[in-house]
């Protein structure tokens, strides 16, 4: 597989095509707005937790932005909800690791999921901002939702 | 003038060795310069040449090598007034053309808090004054004037832009008033390769007492500029993006403006007599070169500018056009492409900025990446240029001296291939210009 099909995954094609979460929430406990300041992408992010409880019902977004930036949300949208606010936050710790890791080792996919299709972004320094963006949202809607310890 | 031919450019390639570099396991096709320009090997020498051998502090100090630097310095000073053809009094060294820019409009606006005494109140603008921008600045040449508005109370206001992002004589006209007072205009648009009717712009204004100051940054590295026939009142340039090294550029301005004008930087090198209360500065070009300046840069700039001499701008600006013209006949018949800026035909720069149908040109830029073609992608530093075209980004392929007529045709037959690799079939634009 070339560099280029490394990035561009057919699960990434997927997501940046048929987006999942895709459209704002009737309720929502945090919101957050983020951009690409140099290319311009961006993303308005909503999360809802299921009432009473720490964990996550659902993500909605719009946003617009470059296919990594597009089925990143997409993919992260389809994995949150169910999880806890600590599970969350350390799935997107995990994924912020994968994507530093300038393509070496091998991710965990029972911790990431589908996201490891976003390790070959680890070797495009100039795209891992644009991997990160929804998550970075949703980093930033946890904190308002339950503030770090 | 007859265009550089292909066969000149091939020669003069190996000038570069920047271009010997392979991208992906592909030769780099760079088509990227109108962000910045490799750089000829004769620039790099220069720069060495002086460090090795000439190496001081400018206009100060009294030993051998003080000397050699001062009049290496001030040498490349009369070479940037010969290019322009202006007076060497009239060259202001500066870090790059924003810097250029934002010293203007800085120092118009310590003009109007009343610095620069009474030859300086000319400058001085108040509530009701207007700036006029246009529509397709870049942000360096947007972003000083609306900092400079908001401190002084005047209005900025901009010429608009079409579909195709491009404005007529006519519409500059319609958006000067009797209260414009500043109009700042880029010669060439980054984003669209629009070349603007300076001269033309500059008349009308000058009718109206108002100054007019131009971005040339896009200009300066590809056409023949004379500050006399643009009949503008300062110009700032690059030296990145004209075969120069980064961290220099240059503001000209007309001498009797330069001198009236209060300083925007303050420091050592730009006084006559200091006291522990207040200072006197010294003429232009000195009073706004506070600090310590980048010598071996303007010693290099220079150079860069003597090497685009021996090629002739005017040749290197019909090649341009030529390439220009051929991308745009060839992106014409790819599906799903909207081409901004002027219709085919019309005279241009040599850049080309697209959007690709269903493809973000983040993406666009990947592929080409991965063949080795090296393209800017993104808002180019135009935002408001980019919404108003209703497009978040575009892809921007850009030639120079040494871009080949095969490189282009890479390009184009990479561009063909970036809908169907993103597996985007439906097409809701046609390959006709926007």
């Amino acid at each position: 597989m070339s560099a280029l099909d490394g990035l561009y995954q057919q699960l990434i094609l997927d997501h940046s095509k048929k987006r999942f979460g895709d459209g704002l929430l009737e309720h929502h406990d945090a919101q957050h707005f983020e951009r690409n300041p140099s290319c311009g992408d961006e993303i308005t992010l909503q999360l809802a937790l299921e009432p009473g409880t720490d964990t996550v019902a659902a993500l909605g977004w719009t946003g617009a932005g470059c296919s990594i930036s597009m089925a990143s949300a997409s993919v992260l949208s389809e994995m949150a909800p169910g999880m806890s606010v600590d599970e969350l936050r350390a799935l997107i710790g995990e994924f912020r690791e994968m994507l530093r890791s300038r393509g070496a080792g091998e991710p965990d996919d029972e911790v990431l999921g589908d996201a490891v299709a976003f390790h070959g972004v680890s070797k495009f320094v100039m795209r891992i901002k644009c991997a990160m963006l929804a998550w970075v949202a949703t980093e930033a809607c946890l904190l308002e939702v339950r503030p770090a310890a | 003038m007859s265009a550089l031919t292909d066969a000149e450019v091939l020669r003069l390639r190996s000038d570069f060795p920047a271009l010997a570099a392979e991208v992906n396991g592909q030769p780099l096709a760079y088509l990227d310069s109108a962000a910045t320009a490799q750089r000829p090997a004769s620039v790099l020498d220069a720069e060495r040449e002086f460090l090795l051998t000439s190496n001081a502090a400018v206009h100060r100090g009294a030993h051998t090598l003080a000397g050699l630097a001062t009049e290496a310095f001030e040498d490349a000073r009369a070479t940037l007034a010969d290019f322009l053809g202006a007076d060497p009094d009239e060259i202001v060294w500066t870090s790059n053309a924003t810097d250029a820019l934002n010293l203007v409009a800085y120092a118009i606006g310590n003009a109007s808090r009343g610095r620069g005494g009474e030859a300086a109140r000319r400058f001085a603008l108040s509530a009701g004054d207007e700036i006029l921008v246009t529509e397709a600045e870049h942000h360096a040449n947007l972003i000083p004037w609306q900092e400079l508005a908001a401190a002084t109370g005047a209005t900025l206001r901009f010429i608009p832009v079409d579909d195709a992002g491009i404005y007529t004589l006519a519409d500059a006209a319609a958006a000067l008033t009797e209260r414009t007072r500043i109009v700042a205009i880029g010669h060439v648009s980054n984003v669209t390769g629009f070349v603007a009717p300076v001269a033309e712009i500059a008349a009308l204004a000058h009718e109206r007492g108002a100054l007019v100051v131009l971005d040339a940054c896009q200009s300066a590295p590809h056409r023949r500029l004379n500050v006399a026939e643009l009949g503008v009142d300062f110009l700032a340039l690059s030296g990145h993006k004209m075969l120069g090294p980064s961290g220099i550029g240059v503001l000209w301005g007309r001498a009797e403006l330069l001198n009236a004008l209060p300083p925007f930087r303050t420091g050592g090198s730009m006084i006559s007599t200091v006291t522990m209360t207040e200072a006197s500065y010294l003429p232009a070009p000195q009073r706004f070169e506070a600090g310590t300046q980048p010598v071996s840069q303007a010693v290099a700039l220079a150079e860069a500018v003597r090497y685009l001499d021996s090629v002739g701008l005017e040749r290197i600006d019909a090649r341009e056009n030529e390439l220009a013209q051929r991308m745009l006949a060839g992106l014409a018949l790819i599906d799903g492409i909207r081409v901004v800026g002027p219709a085919a035909g019309v005279p241009r720069a040599g850049l080309v900025s697209f959007d690709v149908d269903g493809v973000h040109a983040h993406d666009v830029g990947q592929y080409l990446d991965a063949q080795g073609i090296a393209v800017r992608v993104g808002h180019h530093c135009a935002q408001p240029l980019h919404r108003r075209l209703g497009l978040t980004a575009t892809t921007r392929a850009s030639a120079y001296v040494y871009t080949t007529t095969e490189e282009v045709d890479r390009f184009l037959a990479a561009v063909a291939l970036v809908r169907p690799y993103f597996g985007v079939t439906a097409t809701t634009t046609t390959g006709a210009q926007a």
